[in-house]
C-alpha cells in the first residue's frame, strides 16, 4: 500500500511493552498523543530505526524500512527533532545546519538560506548551540531537519520543555511547516491544545497500545476519550468560518452546529478557523433557556451519555453537522434525564480559537 | 665525561612513536565497542584489556616470551615466514608494548566515546551520516581530549617500560637496548654520570611533553560537552 507509513512492530524494553499496528496518513500532521511513559517517543524511534531490537515491519509508502529488509536509519530520509535537540557541541549553528545540508545534496530539499529565513534563523547561525534559548534550539532543530530534505518530519515534544510564551512563538512556525513544506509530520505530544491545533489525525496511545485513531475532531468529541485527555482538557473541536464582524465588537462565527458570537477575531471574513469547546464550558439545558446572558446558544440532540467513575459525567451531543461535549455531574444527568435522543439547548460559555489563518488567533 | 650514547634515546623514541601510532589504530575500535555495547561478554572484554594495569610486567613479559619463542605456534609461523624471530627483535618489543600499554589507550578513549553517548550519534544519523561518518564527523572531534589524553599515557607509558623489554627483548645495542635498560646497566657498572645524563634526560623530556599537551589542551580546548 502506498501513501501511508505502515508501523507493525512490538518492543519489549524492560517491563514496558511497545505493541502498535497503525498505518498513518502520509499528509499533514498526525499526533501521537499520550502520557508521558505511554511510548510514544519509542514508537518514533521504532520508525525511525534507532530500536534496533524492535520486531516486525515498517513499511514507508511502500517501501520496506523494516521486515523483509531493513534500511538504516541514515538512508530513511526522516527529519527528526529530538525533545532534547542534540545539537553538536564542536559545530556552530551554521556548522551543524550544513552538517544536514551537506548530506542532503542532490535531493531537492531546501536551502540553507531559504530554511534560515524562514525560521529566522539568521542572527544565530554564528552561535554556539549551547549559547541558544529554549525556544532558539527548537526552531534550529526544526530547520536542520529540514535541511535533510526529508520525506517525513518525525517530532518528538518539540515544545514540552518550552514555557507557554516561548510555546507561543514557536506553534506558527510549525503550522507554516505543516502548511507549506509539504512533509507529513508525525508530532509526539501530550497537550491536547498542541494537538487540536495542530493536527489532523490523532492516534492516542495507552502503555504502549494505540487506544484510539482518527481524525482529530472525531477522536476529541468521543466521550469514551475523556478519561486520558482529561477532563479539563476533553472537548469538541468544529470547523468555523468568519461570516462577519458585528459594529459592537463581536465575530459571527457560521459552523456546522450554528451561529457561534465571539470577541472580535482578526481574521478576514471567510477565514476558515478551528474551535475548540472544552466540555466543562457547555452548559446543557431541557428547555430554550430565557433570560441569560450567554449568547451562543445551540439546539442539540443527546447522543450518547458516559458516566464516569467520579461524581461526573460526559454528554456527546449532536448540533447540527457538528458533534460537541459536555461536562456535567451525574446528578444533573439524572435531572435533566438525559439520554441519546433527548433534544436539549447547550449554552456555550467559551470558545476559542484552536487553528486558522489568523495571525496570533486569539482565544475567545 | 665520555660522550653519552644517544643510541637508547633515540630507539625508546622510536618504540614509543610506533606504539602510539598502533595502539591508536587498535584500540579505537575496542574502545568504541566497549562503550557503546550492550554484550554480556563487556565485562569480560573490560577485565582483558585492564589486566596490564595490574600484572607485573614480568610476568606478561614471560608470558609473552613464551608465546613469541620460535619453538611456540605463534611465534614459530613468524620465524618460518620472516627467517627471524620476534624475540629479541625491535619488533617483539613492539608487540610486547602495545599488549602492556593497551589499557593506556582504551580507558581514556572508551571514557571519551561514553561521554559523547548514542545522542549525537542518533542526531547524526537522522542526518544521513552513515557510520563512518558519524564517527569521523561526529565522534571523534567530541572525543578529541581523550584521544589527546590517551596518546600521551601510551606514549609516556612506554617510554618508561623496563620489565617487559628485560624479559623479551634483552639488551641488544640499537635494537632493544631502550633508555631504561640502558639506564639499569649503567647504575649497575656504577656508570652514575652516564645514568644522570640519561635519566634527567628522561625526566626533562616527558616533563616537556606533558608541558605542550597540557598547554595546548588549555589555549584550544577541544570540545566541552
Amino acid at each position: 500500500m502506498t501513501g501511508v507509513l505502515r508501523v507493525d512492530v512490538k518492543l519489549q524494553l524492560g517491563a514496558f511493552a511497545l505493541d502498535v499496528a497503525q498505518d498513518f496518513a502520509l499528509s499533514g500532521v498526525t499526533a501521537l498523543f499520550g502520557r508521558s511513559g505511554s511510548g510514544k517517543s519509542t514508537l518514533l524511534r521504532v520508525i525511525a530505526g534507532l530500536e534496533g531490537r524492535a520486531a516486525g515491519d515498517v513499511v514507508m509508502a511502500g517501501q520496506v524500512w523494516q521486515g523483509a529488509a531493513w534500511i538504516p536509519p541514515e538512508r530513511r530520509g526522516i527529519g527528526y527533532v529530538f525533545q532534547d535537540a542534540r545539537f553538536f557541541p564542536h559545530l556552530s549553528v551554521r556548522g551543524n545546519l550544513e552538517f544536514a545540508h551537506a548530506r542532503a545534496r542532490g535531493l531537492g530539499g531546501p536551502g540553507l538560506d531559504e530554511v534560515a529565513t524562514a525560521l529566522d534563523l539568521g542572527p544565530l547561525l554564528d552561535r554556539r548551540p549551547a549559547a541558544l534559548s529554549g525556544g532558539e534550539k527548537q526552531r534550529v532543530a526544526i530547520g536542520r531537519a529540514l535541511l535533510t530534505a526529508p520525506r517525513i518530519l518525525l517530532l518528538d515534544e518539540p515544545l514540552a520543555a518550552l514555557d507557554e510564551a516561548r510555546k507561543a512563538e514557536i506553534l506558527p512556525y510549525i503550522e507554516r511547516l505543516r502548511d507549506q513544506a509539504g512533509v507529513p509530520i508525525l508530532y509526539v505530544s501530550h497537550s491536547v491544545a498542541e494537538v487540536a491545533r495542530l493536527a489532523q489525525q490523532v492516534v492516542v496511545l495507552q502503555d504502549g497500545r494505540v487506544l484510539r485513531a482518527g481524525g482529530v475532531q472525531e477522536v476529541l468529541a468521543d466521550p469514551q476519550a475523556v478519561p486520558f485527555l482529561g477532563p479539563r482538557e476533553a472537548g469538541a473541536l468544529l470547523g468555523a468560518v468568519v461570516a462577519a464582524q458585528d459594529s459592537d465588537g463581536l465575530t459571527r462565527l457560521e459552523t456546522g452546529a450554528g451561529p457561534l458570537w465571539v470577541a472580535r477575531i482578526g481574521a478576514a471574513i471567510g477565514s476558515r478557523l478551528q474551535l475548540r469547546i472544552h466540555a466543562q464550558d457547555v452548559i446543557l439545558s431541557r428547555s430554550r433557556p430565557e433570560g441569560l446572558s450567554a449568547l451562543n446558544i445551540l439546539p442539540a440532540t443527546v447522543t450518547a451519555v458516559q458516566l464516569e467513575d467520579d461524581h461526573g459525567a460526559t454528554v456527546q451531543l449532536r448540533a447540527g453537522d457538528d458533534l460537541l461535549l459536555a461536562r456535567l455531574t451525574r446528578r444533573s444527568v439524572a435531572a435533566l434525564e438525559l439520554a441519546p435522543g433527548v433534544a436539549v439547548y447547550a449554552v456555550v460559555k467559551s470558545v476559542a480559537v484552536a487553528q486558522g489563518d489568523v495571525a496570533g488567533a486569539q482565544p475567545r | 665525561m665520555d660522550i653519552p650514547d644517544l643510541a637508547p634515546l633515540a630507539l625508546t623514541l622510536k618504540l614509543a612513536a610506533i606504539v602510539t601510532l598502533v595502539l591508536l589504530l587498535i584500540g579505537t575500535p575496542i574502545a568504541w565497542w566497549l562503550a557503546f555495547t550492550r554484550s554480556r561478554l563487556k565485562p569480560v572484554a573490560e577485565a582483558l584489556t585492564a589486566l596490564p594495569l595490574v600484572l607485573p610486567p614480568t610476568v606478561l613479559g614471560f608470558y609473552l616470551l613464551v608465546m613469541l619463542s620460535p619453538k611456540s605456534p605463534l611465534g614459530g609461523a613468524w620465524f618460518s615466514m620472516t627467517g627471524s624471530t620476534l624475540t629479541f627483535s625491535f619488533l617483539g618489543l613492539v608487540v610486547g608494548s602495545v599488549i602492556y600499554s593497551l589499557p593506556f589507550t582504551v580507558q581514556p578513549l572508551q571514557a571519551a566515546f561514553e561521554a559523547v553517548g548514542p545522542g549525537p550519534l542518533e542526531a547524526a544519523a537522522m542526518l544521513r551520516a552513515g557510520p563512518f561518518d558519524r564517527f569521523r564527523s561526529v565522534a571523534a572531534p567530541m572525543a578529541a581530549r581523550g584521544f589527546l589524553t590517551a596518546s600521551v599515557l601510551t606514549f609516556a607509558h612506554t617510554l618508561g617500560e623496563f620489565g617487559v623489554v628485560l624479559m623479551l627483548g634483552g639488551n641488544i645495542p640499537g635494537k632493544t637496548k631502550v633508555i631504561s635498560i640502558a639506564i639499569y646497566e649503567q647504575v649497575e657498572t656504577l656508570q652514575y654520570a652516564q645514568a644522570h645524563v640519561l635519566s634527567a634526560g628522561l625526566l626533562v623530556f616527558s616533563f616537556l611533553v606533558l608541558l605542550l599537551v597540557y598547554t595546548i589542551n588549555r589555549r584550544f580546548p577541544l570540545v566541552a560537552g
